[in-house]
């Protein structure tokens, strides 16, 4: 699996997303700098977490219009796989590669915390190494989490079996209370119609590692690299 | 030429940090406050001094970068 990790001025997972890929594929990432307006031939794109161009004017706003992400979607129109990641998520939405939008979180708080999810669909390459219906253990950190989209795009991403993953309680209910910032529908990733675009909020390249406190998100970069590979 | 913006959330989007400004005014004892809405003022010097131009080229701004119209509406009002 042929993989970059798109580094702007203020991301701060693209270390640890660079580490959780080594780890399952045995191969270092390409980093690529913000200002680069080319990729190379790549398999999967990692849009990491962060604070890129310290969230100004609105999170993931400004890199969104940033050179690289032209390329990231020249890239994703052809199908390879791009996978945002809570701001990479937030940037995928601003730049268009996904609906909706993230605001600030219901509570007006920066919530670091393990969230349990449910995954929705196990029908994407980030997400087949899950059931359907499975709940899993994912950290979310972020100040501007709260998903939201109108109503006609909600039900859309639902019949298109597009949601990748709720925030849910202990027995998979997307309950009120288990939902950590406001989100429409406990929304916390979705896909794009050609189900080669994943953004999410939880940051599964955090619990990739046992010596991190958990495995939960290493399914994921299991499943991309033996999809890819 | 002088390009004002107002930024404000799309009707029906939640503004929780209007909410907690609205508590906070009445926690100060201002009364009668039916609502809060909290948005963002945007101010250009455009070169451009033909009005009509200036507001297809701020219109254009505001729709690429400086509004998010998936929850966000924006208002010009050029000057000068």
């Amino acid at each position: 699996m042929k993989s970059a990790v798109i580094v702007f001025p203020g991301s701060n997972c693209d270390r640890d997303a660079a580490v959780a890929i080594t780890r399952v594929t045995g191969h270092a990432p390409r980093m690529i700098w913000h200002r680069d307006a080319d990729l190379p031939d790549l398999d999967l794109i990692v849009v990491p977490g962060g604070f890129s161009y310290g969230d100004y004017l609105r999170s993931g706003a400004m890199a969104a219009h940033s050179p690289i992400m032209a390329a990231v979607k020249a890239k994703a129109d052809k199908g390879v796989r791009v996978l945002g990641i809570c701001n990479g998520f937030q940037v995928l939405t601003e730049a268009g590669l996904l609906p909706g939008a993230l605001m600030r979180n219901q509570s007006l708080s920066f919530i670091c915390r393990d969230v349990l999810l449910r995954v929705e669909t196990s029908n994407s390459d980030f997400t087949s190494g899950y059931n359907a219906g499975q709940v899993v253990r994912i950290p979310v950190a972020h100040h501007d989490g709260c998903f939201f989209a109108d109503e006609a795009t909600l039900d859309r991403l639902e019949d298109e079996d597009r949601v990748a993953f709720r925030y849910c309680d202990a027995q998979g209910n997307p309950a009120d209370a288990a939902n950590p910032n406001g989100s429409r529908r406990n929304i916390a990733g979705i896909l794009n119609p050609g189900r080669n675009v994943l953004g999410m909020m939880p940051h599964p390249e955090r619990l990739a590692d046992p010596l991190l406190g958990g495995t939960d998100g290493a399914p994921m970069f299991r499943a991309l690299a033996a999809a890819l590979s | 030429m002088k390009a004002k913006v107002h930024v404000t959330l799309k009707p029906g989007v939640l503004d929780p940090q209007g909410k907690a400004v609205h508590h906070a005014l009445e926690s100060l004892g201002f009364a009668g406050i039916g609502g809060v809405r909290q948005g963002k003022y945007i101010e250009l010097d455009v070169a451009e001094t033909d009005p009509a131009k200036a507001k297809v080229q701020v219109e254009e701004m505001c729709k690429k970068l400086l509004a998010n119209t998936v929850i966000e509406n924006f208002a010009i009002d050029l000057e000068g």
